[in-house]
């Protein structure tokens, strides 16, 4: 009895030990975060005097506006939006059409598929974004939204296609084959039974296939120059380097920019989270 | 009269079989194509485009000139290729080590809590799914070296942290790791504390009855039911830190004086800003050959026997 409740203690007193440590690294990564919140709500002199602390002098909400106004944040984050609902609109069309052939279709040589597109998610984009830079000119797609939504397709596609085989290989092959006898097409067991029955996979790859779209840098600053198709991540990095001492103004503009995911993410932080760990490994 | 219906019949034969074998030859890959196609048009098609252009001299306009192994000889011996280089290595052996060890060190602390587990969790990943641009400027701000955390260090005696993080040749590079290795470890905690909430918790009741220590208990259970991610985990980071861009673009542009150049921003550099398209495709194609490396020592590894 003695040596269990000595144990317990030892318990309970390197939990306490955990939170201590563990509340110090939440600190570590939010605090940096919150140092931005702050200055977005600063005006420029007191981010000057005071770049670290709370905004002692009042709440300026005037830097959002100006963000907005200055940046012509409005096109970008549009641009943005677009990137990304086309990205995620295309990304389930293909994807769920290959999970589907993968997992219901018994594709022939389904193996060499699934290692070829294994190899390809691994591949180095600067392997290949130099011909492709001169290819999209060529075929008209540089400085077009479509043209770097076609390359999301293209790269987002494979981690989907595994995300949704992994949830069309649990449902039960007595569901398709109810509608099969009923006469339904190949189709319409994909739209009426497979698809329903995996919409949390749906979910889960729309919200990964999107944050992807809206924070991608190196294929936006690579294809999209023209103001009026920068998206939000290529325009705020200008942006910041044209007012770089106006800490009030670049950080509204950036918590602009994270606003919408912040919320997003904090309400499916789930499904996010589940998306992101499977196989959405991306650095 | 009997004639006709057997070509019907035979027809009708016929067709089921043409059906049938559409459905189980053709179906399958049209539910594929879309894939494959974008998939070759977009990575596969240009990937060889880069296996031939570096070869070649090319600006981007006009013909390629074939020049052999020209790019290679050139590269191999170029003063900013191999600072590159060394700076890619650097940065595989940080990213092997701080992220990972840390988010060993967090994840078993997180593991064995109930309250707020899920705070923590959730909190330690936001710095992840916030944008490299975003991320940038914030620690651009915090350590600016006029108004950030290294002058208020100094005001309270410690000297020592008043540096020009990005602007010094001898801390540029580690500093970029430090903001990268800020926003990845947190989804490193999440990875492993997942795998650990799969081990089966009999063994803790045994480690516990048995009087192991937190530590044995790390080592014998924790760590052993942790290994295939940690090993995916170590794979990756050595595949990615090969092609590590955004954090130094965005930070530094691989600068000053080619102090933080890695072989991804010497790339873009060599294509777009120096328009010397044929070198800057040998180089990408040396990115992907140290990849290749790696995934065939680890197959290699696998192959023996190795319980990797």
């Amino acid at each position: 009895m003695a040596a269990f409740s000595a144990k317990h203690s030892r318990r309970t007193r390197s939990l306490a030990f955990n939170y201590v440590i563990l509340t110090a690294l939440i600190c570590f990564s939010l605090l940096p975060l919150l140092s931005m919140v702050f200055n977005s709500l600063k005006s420029d002199a007191e981010a000057n005097s005071n770049p670290l602390g709370l905004p002692l002098k009042g709440i300026r909400l005037q830097n959002f506006v100006d963000a907005w106004n200055a940046g012509h944040l409005g096109t970008n984050m549009l641009n943005s939006a677009f990137l990304a609902f086309g990205t995620i609109a295309g990304v389930i069309v293909i994807a769920g059409m290959a999970a589907y052939s993968l997992s219901k279709l018994n594709l022939p040589g389904a193996n060499y598929i699934t290692l070829y597109l294994l190899v390809g998610t691994s591949m180095p984009a600067q392997l290949f974004m130099v011909p492709l830079f001169f290819l999209w000119a060529k075929l008209g797609l540089s400085d077009k939204l479509i043209g770097v939504i076609i390359i999301f397709w293209a790269l987002q596609s494979p981690f989907a296609t595994f995300l949704l085989r992994s949830y069309m290989l649990s449902i039960p092959k007595d569901f398709e084959d109810a509608a099969k006898v009923d006469g339904a097409s190949e189709l319409q067991v994909l739209r009426h039974v497979i698809v329903p029955l995996s919409l949390p996979g749906f979910l889960t790859v729309g919200l990964v296939v999107g944050l992807g779209a809206w924070n991608e840098f190196l294929f936006a600053v690579t294809f999209l120059h023209h103001a009026n198709v920068m998206p939000i991540s290529t325009s705020l990095y200008a942006f910041v380097s044209r007012y770089d001492r106006q800490w009030g103004l670049t950080s509204a503009a950036a918590m602009i920019m994270i606003l919408p995911v912040l919320i997003l993410f904090l309400s499916l932080q789930r499904q996010f989270i589940e998306g992101l760990t499977q196989g959405g490994l991306k650095a | 009269m009997t004639g006709t219906t057997l070509t019907v019949n035979e027809a009708a034969l016929a067709s089921s079989r043409r059906a049938a074998r559409f459905r189980k030859n053709i179906l399958p890959w049209l539910f594929m194509a879309p894939l494959i196609f974008f998939n070759v048009v977009v990575i596969l098609g240009p990937s060889f485009g880069s296996a031939y252009y570096a070869f070649t001299e090319w600006s981007g306009l006009g013909p390629a000139k074939w020049v052999g192994l020209a790019n290679f000889q050139r590269m191999v011996t170029d003063r900013v290729y191999l600072i590159a280089l060394g700076n890619n290595l650097k940065w595989t052996a940080i990213f092997l080590t701080v992220p990972i060890s840390l988010a060993l060190f967090g994840s078993a602390l997180l593991a064995p809590i109930k309250r707020f587990q899920m705070v923590y969790r959730v909190g330690y990943f936001v710095p992840y799914i916030i944008a490299s641009v975003v991320n940038s400027q914030i620690w651009r701000n915090l350590l600016n070296p006029t108004r950030g955390l290294g002058v208020w260090l100094a005001s309270i005696g410690l000297k020592f942290f008043n540096v020009a993080y990005f602007g010094n040749v001898h801390t540029v590079l580690y500093s970029i790791a430090f903001v990268d290795n800020w926003h990845w470890w947190g989804f490193l905690v999440v990875l492993y504390l997942a795998a650990m909430q799969a081990i089966d918790r009999e063994l803790y009741e045994v480690g516990i009855l048995e009087g192991a220590t937190r530590w044995q208990e790390w080592r014998f259970i924790t760590f052993p039911g942790i290994r295939a991610t940690f090993v995916f985990t170590a794979l990756m980071t050595v595949i990615w830190s090969f092609l590590v861009f955004d954090y130094v673009y965005i930070l530094t542009q691989g600068g000053p004086a080619h102090a933080s150049e890695v072989l991804a921003t010497e790339v873009y550099n060599a294509a777009f800003f120096r328009f010397d398209v044929g070198y800057a495709a040998a180089v990408g194609l040396s990115m992907s050959f140290f990849a290749a490396i790696v995934v065939t020592g680890y197959l290699i590894l696998k192959g023996r026997g190795w319980e990797i």
